[in-house]
């Protein structure tokens, strides 16, 4: 089946009434729990796992669509109305969009924002659908040992490229391996760290490790911290934007769309990286430098755009290797395990008319969310004033609920309780929350290809890298701690830039809250 | 960056309890001591986890858990010193995180307290019970004054959820003490 009449026949099922009611059900959802604070995209989906059980998988994974870009959008209208970004991705929006609303522009704020958010989320599905096969199809040659690499490559980056701290990114990263490592072992069948207790021999379920760390542990967090004096929201009407306006706006979202598409593809993703470049490059090349740092329209139409081809490139990987490099990604991927879909490049091949669905729906659910949102921006400026008690309250009652229902069992909501404690430890202690998820989800699968790869070599070692891929990803691996390490030293001499970049990339782990 | 993205707070705010800065955190310690049983335990409990065939998995079920373990142990090492050289973390900030006042650890005790309960009665009372009960009293803590509000409310959640899984999801939620009333 070639792209374009994979995707055509995509557009056939997601267009169906009942599959659309999912799209609008997940933008709507997806943007309120974008908007909401202490939720986000990663714990909605998780939280809505159970539908798997009776829902399609077509119409599951187009709601999903829907919560993901939702959330994305949701996140820039949190951080233009009250200041203060929950989503790591919309920092940066936050300098500009914030200032811009605060001067009485909010509409055009949010405005450039949604329609950027189109622009570049259309822009980056269109490359999903020009990439995503033709790697599939490269890798399903690829054997274990580039399985490895790459898996390998996809955990050390999100550790070491993103956050502040490396140390603690690896020490999330190994505390997500030893969880994932508890249940039977894949190859021999044997418990392991399960203390003799038959229930863990499952494992522990992922919606019950990423609903514990984002959830409880996000609720927890809030609970010993939360302000005594709400923020204050800025009102705002429907959003629109004048002549000039657009004018400023077209360029900075197409370069942004250039900055977010390979950020977010690459295993090193994150929106963080280009977001920042795109403000940077906006307030560099802008015509109204004077407006810079008190509300410039460039700065806030870049960064959304940025943050939402981002959001577009995570799903390359995701579809194409099986790999997911964000937490909402992470669970879409368990969602698909649910289902019984291996994920990885045969996905295209054995679920084709799934993959185009959920990417026609991802073109669908960006058109819904500028219809919706433009005219829905005062409701969701009014969301943000829910009373907190209730907010948290609910947010600890839906994790409950979410993981009671994986098997109804109460020893479920124990863990949950438990691995709570630890997001709440984590949160506390600056230890950031994506390496651990995204370790849990692939640790195990990290360990199965290593030790099929020692199977097929007899316990050669060197099989680890008879594979080009896998020398190519691991010179790149390299790279990735030498070219820091070598800056460092280059800007040793000029501490003022140095500066000015780590305070610009600094990236609190809350991707998926 | 969390310098200037800070909000200016609309007229003075009673900064009574405003704390510190921290110049060095020895509470770290708890993580390190998380990271030293993890690490321990990933490596003895899966030390007689008997191996396959060597011929057919060379590597075994017990080599991986031990390279996590060791890990774990080094970075807790690792951790122990940079805390005691003054390596001070940075606390997750968040639309309603004020980090500038003193935590309120009692919160978090009272949250945990009922989140404990909910687990420990859920099985004999029932979601549809204990779930209302954990949002009614997860709010009260939180601040909300309107008991008899936030029970009506928690009630619609949770018989509402139980209907919505039972019906619209075929997940049969057990209901527990209203097992033929629900």
């Amino acid at each position: 089946m070639d792209a374009w009449n994979g995707l055509m026949e995509g557009f056939a099922t997601a267009l169906t009434p009942m599959n659309l009611l999912f799209a609008c059900i997940g933008v709507l959802l997806g943007t309120a729990v974008g908007v909401l604070p202490g939720i986000g995209p990663a714990m909605t989906v998780a939280l809505l796992l159970p539908i798997t059980y009776n829902v399609e998988p077509a119409s599951a994974f187009i709601m999903f669509a829907g919560i993901y870009y939702g959330g994305m959008y949701g996140g820039s209208t949190t951080s233009i109305l009250l200041n203060t970004p929950g989503e790591s991705s919309s920092v940066i929006t936050a300098l500009e969009g914030n200032k811009m609303a605060k001067a009485g522009r909010a509409a055009q704020a949010l405005a450039t924002a949604a329609i950027g958010s189109f622009i570049a989320g259309s822009i980056g599905t269109a490359l999903i659908v020009a990439f995503a096969p033709t790697i599939a199809t490269a890798a399903v040659q690829l054997g274990a040992p580039s399985y490895f690499a790459i898996m390998v490559l996809a955990l050390v980056a999100v550790t070491a490229v993103l956050g502040a701290s490396k140390l603690r990114g690896f020490i999330s990263l190994f505390i997500g391996l030893a969880i994932g490592l508890v249940g039977a072992d894949l190859l021999t069948g044997q418990n392991r760290m399960t203390m003799g207790i038959p229930l863990l021999s499952d494992g522990i379920d992922i919606v019950v490790v990423a609903v514990a760390i984002f959830a409880i542990g996000e609720a927890l967090w809030v609970a010993a911290h939360l302000r005594r004096r709400p923020l204050e929201v800025i009102p705002v009407g429907r959003p629109w934007m004048g002549k000039e306006d657009w004018k400023r706006s077209w360029m900075p979202w197409l370069r942004g769309t250039a900055y977010g598409f390979p950020f977010g593809a690459l295993p090193a993703g994150g929106a963080e990286l280009p977001t920042f470049l795109s403000y940077v490059t906006e307030k560099k090349l802008t015509k109204h430098p004077e407006e810079f740092g008190k509300g410039a329209i460039e700065g806030v139409a870049g960064p959304e755009a940025a943050n939402n081809a981002s959001a577009a490139g995570t799903l390359v990987p995701m579809l194409s290797l099986g790999l997911p490099t964000n937490a909402t990604a992470a669970i879409m991927l368990a969602a698909m395990a649910g289902y019984g879909i291996q994920p990885g490049p045969a996905l295209f091949e054995e679920n084709g008319d799934l993959v185009w669905a959920l990417i026609a729906s991802l073109f669908i659910g960006n058109a819904l969310l500028l219809i919706l949102n433009l005219p829905l921006a005062p409701v969701w400026a009014k969301l943000l004033r829910t009373p907190r008690p209730y907010l948290y309250a609910g947010i600890l009652f839906f994790a409950s609920l979410g993981a009671y229902a994986v098997n109804l069992q109460w020893f479920d909501l124990l863990l949950l309780l438990v691995l709570g404690l630890l997001g709440l430890l984590m949160r506390r202690f600056g230890l950031p929350v994506l390496p651990m998820i995204i370790a849990v989800i692939l640790g195990p699968r990290l360990e199965y290809q290593l030790r099929q790869a020692l199977q097929l070599s007899s316990g050669e070692w060197s099989t680890l890298w008879s594979e080009p891929v896998a020398v190519v990803v691991y010179v790149f691996l390299a790279l990735l701690f030498i070219v820091p390490m070598v800056l460092k030293r280059v800007r040793g001499a000029h501490p003022v830039a140095d500066a000015d970049v780590t305070s610009g990339s600094d990236s609190d782990q809350k991707v998926g809250s | 960056m969390s310098a200037d993205i800070t909000p200016v707070p609309p007229g003075p705010e009673p900064h009574v309890e405003a704390r510190p800065p921290r110049t060095r955190d020895l509470s770290q310690f708890v993580v390190v001591g998380v990271l030293v049983v993890i690490g321990l335990f990933a490596i003895i409990s899966t030390w007689d986890v008997v191996a396959g065939f060597a011929k057919s998995d060379p590597l075994g079920p017990r080599a991986f858990p031990a390279f996590i373990g060791v890990v774990c142990l080094v970075l807790a090492a690792i951790l122990a010193w940079r805390t005691l050289a003054g390596d001070v973390p940075e606390e997750d900030g968040g639309e309603d995180v004020d980090l500038s006042q003193r935590p309120d650890w009692a919160t978090v005790g009272k949250l945990v307290a009922i989140f404990a309960l909910n687990v420990a009665m859920v099985s004999f009372l029932g979601w549809a019970i204990t779930g209302a009960l954990l949002f009614a009293g997860t709010a009260w803590v939180l601040g909300s004054r309107t008991p008899v509000r936030d029970l009506i409310i928690g009630t619609v959640l949770s018989v509402g959820s139980f209907y919505a899984f039972y019906v619209g999801l075929g997940v049969p939620i057990p209901p527990g003490i209203l097992d033929g009333i629900l």
